[in-house]
């Protein structure tokens, strides 16, 4: 008895769960007039999710947002491992005047939220001329605290003899951090990643900030752009197959990669 | 060989040099504009406008006097009463479903876990076609059923209700995941120990071992859950910009329209204060109940 309510809950939350996404791949896939019949959910129609689809590559331009985002996400990543993985060694294994106060100021970063600095953020960048641009979009985020954090959590315990050794055997501190270092800690650096492309494909705040040109776009916001502009009113299928374009390279590589990225948001939560 | 004083007086260098770029774009990035946001609250600065002068904590009177942003607090607040319970205790409870039903339980995590990834944004547009008023799925079933069709989101009494089902939606899953981790960590034997003293199903076992060995993460869930509801932007600024009539307008969207609406650079700094408040609040009391229970515990 208890356990057929047990089934009962978890099949219904799962069914709650999936629905949008279900409903998103229909529409999506449905001729603009089915939309309307009544039915729970419509009826699939090839020629129709050809028109969706191409529609919101086409007139909405919802390529150039991925690419957006993509360019973001991608320079982001590589600025904060770059920035990060030497600060988090010598937060673990140098002895540098000053190490506690930055390890606190590390600390105390992480429970900033993103919209606090972000408007003396915005007067700078509005100021510069800088609004607009890539640099806008991504020049906040450089600096992760969290990213610091990680890697100092898993270089600590990275044996000092190894270290020692590699200095013996003409190793300079970056060469230890860049080849040594970061590639034993790729579980590190995946986690962070993981967090790092989530947070900032699926971001609103920060781009309705300092974009305004369509061509600037992220994701989220040109869908959002999309939505709420006259066009998609008529065209609830298009709005649809975005909205499938844009989750699916996550979702995608989600179910991929679904160890390391769980394992990932486990230690991005203990942070 | 490696103790001798020049060795580490290079390392002592190395370290500074390594650390010295972070420790300055932390500095430029995050703690000069998060001063910098303090000191605008006590000024009446207008983005676009020459000048500024100080005006003390006039800001603060307004924000409090102001219906709207106290509406706006009241409405964010209700949101986190809603959704922070709902989606913990719903998470634990699918949790230790999960943790009975063996080799399925992977893939109820994984169902579990895809509104954490989804584009929110996207998922809100597709929420909103579900409860379209009159084609949505679910108006379409309340009708087939002989019940009044609604407006989810733009009947007043309803929008934040509304917003609040988006949002156990959305945080549920990632709850189950932090309750499955912590579960898979309480020792078997624990179990049996209590199936000798006669809690050996559902209630009482759960009562007796997994709640409180659960505690800690429980409390980390709550601040997590905490911090990210009362922190709520996309799902307003996609489908109801605050309305109908103010009745979905929380903290971080007002915020939003002060500051880059209105450039009301001042009064929006003073919500910034208010909200970094909250937060940082939310995050000093986990560290400190973890720490005495872990001290005492």
């Amino acid at each position: 008895m208890a356990r057929a309510l047990g089934w009962t809950l978890l099949c219904l939350a799962a069914a709650v769960t999936l629905l949008p996404f279900v409903y998103m791949l229909a529409v999506s896939f449905a001729a603009q007039g089915t939309i309307y019949s009544g039915a729970l959910l419509p009826a699939p129609s090839l020629a129709a999710a050809r028109e969706n689809y191409a529609f919101a590559l086409t007139e909405v331009p919802l390529a150039r947002f991925m690419l957006n985002g993509a360019l973001v996400c991608g320079v982001l990543l590589v600025l904060q491992v770059t920035i990060a993985a030497p600060a988090g060694y010598a937060l673990a294994k140098l002895p540098f005047r000053g190490r506690p106060v930055l390890f606190g100021a590390v600390i105390v970063a992480l429970m900033i939220p993103m919209q606090v600095p972000a408007i003396p953020l915005y007067v700078a960048i509005a100021w510069m001329g800088l609004l607009d641009t890539y640099t806008a979009l991504i020049a906040p985020f450089v600096i992760s605290a969290l990213a610091i954090f990680l890697f100092r959590q898993f270089f600590v315990n990275y044996p000092s003899e190894v270290i020692d050794a590699a200095r013996l055997d003409g190793f300079s501190e970056l060469g230890i951090v860049w080849r040594l270092m970061v590639p034993a800690a790729w579980p590190a650096v995946a986690a962070f990643a993981t967090i790092s492309i989530i947070n900032h494909w699926n971001d609103l705040y920060w781009p309705l900030v300092v974009v305004t040109r369509t061509e600037m776009m992220t994701p989220p916001m040109g869908l959002a752009a999309f939505r709420s502009s006259g066009e998609s009113a008529g065209n609830v299928g298009a709005l649809m197959a975005g909205g499938v374009m844009i989750t699916a390279p996550l979702v995608l590589a989600f179910l991929f990669f679904q160890r390391a990225l769980v394992r990932g948001f486990g230690m991005g939560a203990r942070a | 060989m490696t103790g001798s004083t020049a060795d580490l007086r290079a390392r002592r260098r190395a370290g500074l040099l390594l650390a010295a770029p972070a420790a300055l774009l932390l500095a430029l990035l995050l703690f000069l504009p998060s001063s910098g946001v303090l000191v605008l609250s006590l000024t009446d600065y207008r983005f676009g406008m020459p000048g500024a002068s100080w005006i003390g904590l006039e800001n603060y009177a307004r924000m409090l006097a102001d219906d709207r942003i106290r509406q706006s607090l009241g409405n964010t607040a209700l949101y986190a009463a809603i959704v922070a319970p709902v989606s913990i205790l719903l998470a634990l409870w699918l949790a230790v479903l999960i943790e009975a039903t063996g080799r399925l339980g992977g893939f109820f995590r994984t169902v579990f876990f895809l509104p954490v990834t989804a584009t929110l944004v996207a998922m809100a547009t597709a929420w909103e076609v579900v409860l379209h008023p009159s084609f949505g799925m679910v108006n379409v079933a309340l009708a087939a059923s002989g019940l009044e069709k609604e407006r989810f989101l733009s009947d007043p009494s309803l929008a934040l209700y509304t917003l609040a089902f988006i949002g156990v939606w959305k945080m549920v899953g990632y709850n189950v995941l932090l309750f499955v981790a912590g579960l898979s960590t309480i020792p078997k034997d624990l179990y049996e120990a209590a199936a000798i003293d006669g809690a050996d199903r559902g209630w009482s076992r759960f009562a007796m071992v997994t709640w409180p060995m659960l505690a800690p993460v429980t409390l980390f869930v709550t601040v997590i859950t905490l911090i990210r509801t009362v922190s709520e932007f996309e799902t307003i600024a996609v489908l109801t910009n605050g309305g109908p009539n103010g009745a979905t307008e929380m903290v971080l969207y007002t915020l939003y329209q002060e500051a880059f609406r209105y450039f009301d650079i001042g009064l929006a700094s003073a919500l910034a204060v208010c909200f970094l408040g909250i937060v940082a609040g939310a995050s000093i009391l986990n560290i400190v109940l973890f720490d005495r229970r872990s001290r005492h515990g």
